[in-house]
């Protein structure tokens, strides 16, 4: 949160002026769509009779309906103490997208039919592709950020290089040079290690850089007490230095492991039947592609949810270590 | 009040007051033992030798043809204007800055840039910050069992036996298992000058110690380093705390703009002092 002032600020949607401009943009863009035809239009029978006969009329009172609703429900969710407004809201735009990809019309016994074969296969590929490169791109990393920040030309060089190239190149790019383009030097990998290969060389440049900066937000006085009490420079970076840069990165490199995890997708194109291969195979034979696509994009999304809530445990665990 | 009284009041707290008065009164014996042994030549009592030192920091000249030798058990403080020379002196003492002519031996090892045992010279001298500098991730006992343990290689129940002895002697051993954040400055100058007694260095250097401080923590940490004085420490004290210089040292060394102006016993510095600039700074100092 930011730094919160000692003085409550006024609720913005308990102002009338926003109030009122909310009510004019959603009337406004209810308007502009004939939602007559709709399930809105079937609510709204009693008042204004068959929708379809309904005309202009009907649209207004729909759009003029829709907005009330919208207005009322957040100057209502703006009286609420901030945890329950952060629950109302989130279960209602939940509620939303559910709405949404209800429109699609899936199928639910084609998805519960391919759901298990979707996990135990698709998943733990994923899983497994991710969880291995997010490890060596955090080792890469660690090496290429103080190879970075070394006086040593070689190391700088090499380090720098390998920074700019694999940051430069698209991933999906990297996943065939990799895998089309080592079998030339006599390298053959099968598809999953050079998925795994690409993704670690491609993030270990990104968290490199993550790593570097948290790395020089340590304070000189830490490099010179330690270097007086006579530690030298390994037991100064791993002791010291690497401990209280962790906090300082967990942001970033929660990014990072949240990317690594959608980008193994990618590996998908090597033909590794991980969860976005799958969706997509399984599907193809009865053209019920959407049910797949939606499932593993919402299988996606709660491994996320578990990385950012890791991630906000870590946080909290090293902002209580009374650091500061 | 302006700040010259305040450090003026401090001196007293520290030198005149009860308990380091009779100090005071022993300091000259065993400065006059130690002088009458200048005149012998013991290169072995030598700690420190630095000759015609100068550094630069690109084309501006912080150190000039510095000369300073200090002996086994003598206490230096180094006084002068705010401006670079003090800290780089003893700065360089230790390396953490790298002199670029003239000579310093500490503890018989020649310092330069290609040394390859530096930490030879490092665990020997200890060295006090102005901004403290203790490890935030770690508890006070740890900040003082870190150099025993990982540099002497010495084991956990031994590290921490020594690490609560020196915390003891700083007074503060039930804040062994609180983090750095959780005391206060004074405190904190106090761990540090434990952290760096832990590693039995033969030499300790003090850079402006009590500069970050409050004014009423300043006594604490002046009564820390007055004691270790009185048990034989080798000490060299960037400091302003001229009541200290005045109570503790065996000679004060006056600097501006890197060059030292004068030095003597802290008796004839403060009553005498020969140089012009000398004279200009103790009176902004110690007057008003």
């Amino acid at each position: 949160m930011l730094y919160q002032d000692t003085v409550e600020p006024e609720v913005l949607v308990h102002k009338p002026w926003f109030v009122t401009s909310i009510f004019a943009i959603v009337l406004a863009i209810c308007l502009m769509f004939d939602l007559a035809g709709t399930s809105f239009g079937d609510i709204m029978r009693p008042v204004i009779g068959d929708p379809v006969q309904s005309g202009i009329a009907g649209r207004v009172a729909i759009a003029f309906v829709i907005a009330v609703m919208f207005c009322l429900n957040i100057v209502l969710i703006g009286f609420a103490p901030m945890k329950v407004q952060i629950g109302i809201v989130w279960i209602e735009l939940l509620l939303l997208s559910l709405a949404f990809f209800k429109l699609f019309n899936l199928s639910l016994p084609f998805i519960w039919e391919n759901l298990p074969y979707l996990i135990t296969q698709g998943v733990v590929t994923t899983i497994y592709v991710s969880a291995v490169s997010l490890i060596c791109a955090s080792l890469i990393a660690i090496i290429a950020a103080i190879a970075k920040l070394s006086s040593n030309g070689f190391a700088y060089a090499i380090a720098s290089f390998y920074t700019s190239f694999f940051r430069g190149l698209p991933l999906l790019m990297q996943i065939y040079l990799i895998y089309l383009g080592l079998p030339q030097l006599g390298i053959v990998l099968s598809a999953v290690p050079s998925g795994i290969l690409a993704l670690s060389l491609c993030y270990g440049a990104y968290m490199a850089e993550v790593f570097r900066a948290g790395i020089q937000s340590i304070d000189r006085g830490q490099w010179e007490a330690s270097r007086s009490i006579g530690f030298g420079f390994g037991v100064t970076m791993r002791k010291i230095i690497l401990p209280q840069a962790f906090p300082v990165v967990i942001p970033p490199t929660g990014n990072m492991f949240i990317s690594i995890l959608k980008d193994s997708s990618l590996v998908s194109v090597l033909g590794v039947w991980e969860l976005t291969f799958l969706a997509r195979t399984i599907g193809q034979p009865s053209f019920r592609y959407m049910e797949m696509l939606v499932t593993a994009a919402m299988i996606y999304w709660i491994m996320s949810a578990c990385l950012e809530v890791a991630q906000s445990r870590l946080e909290r665990r090293f902002a209580r270590s009374t650091m500061r | 009040m302006t700040n010259s009284n305040i450090s003026h009041l401090r001196g007293l707290s520290a030198g005149d007051s009860p308990q380091a008065s009779g100090k005071v009164r022993q300091v000259p014996i065993p400065s006059e033992d130690l002088s009458s042994q200048k005149q012998l030549p013991m290169s072995a009592d030598k700690i420190i030798e630095a000759t015609n030192v100068s550094k630069w920091y690109g084309s501006f000249r912080a150190l000039t043809n510095v000369n300073l030798t200090v002996r086994k058990g003598e206490r230096i403080v180094i006084c002068g204007p705010s401006g670079p020379g003090k800290s780089t002196l003893i700065r360089c003492f230790n390396r953490l800055e790298a002199h670029q002519e003239g000579e310093i031996t500490v503890n018989g090892i020649r310092l330069h840039n290609k040394m390859r045992n530096v930490t030879d010279v490092r665990r020997n001298v200890g060295m006090v910050f102005q901004h403290f500098n203790l490890l935030p991730h770690m508890t006070v006992l740890m900040n003082c069992m870190a150099g025993p343990m990982w540099i002497k290689g010495m084991p956990e129940a031994e590290a921490k036996n020594i690490a609560l002895k020196f915390l003891e002697r700083v007074r503060i051993p039930e804040q062994a298992n609180k983090y750095p954040a959780q005391l206060s400055g004074g405190q904190q100058q106090r761990v540090a000058i434990a952290r760096s007694l832990c590693m039995e260095p033969a030499i300790m250097l003090f850079d402006e110690p009590t500069s970050a401080l409050d004014p009423e923590m300043v006594s604490e940490v002046l009564e820390t380093m007055t004691s270790l004085a009185r048990d034989g420490m080798t000490m060299v004290c960037v400091t302003h705390e001229m009541g200290f210089a005045r109570a503790v040292a065996d000679r004060v060394i006056f600097m501006d703009w890197g060059h030292i102006v004068e030095e003597g016993k802290p008796n004839d510095f403060f009553t005498s002092p020969q140089h012009e600039r000398t004279k200009l700074f103790l009176s902004q100092i110690l007057s008003h």
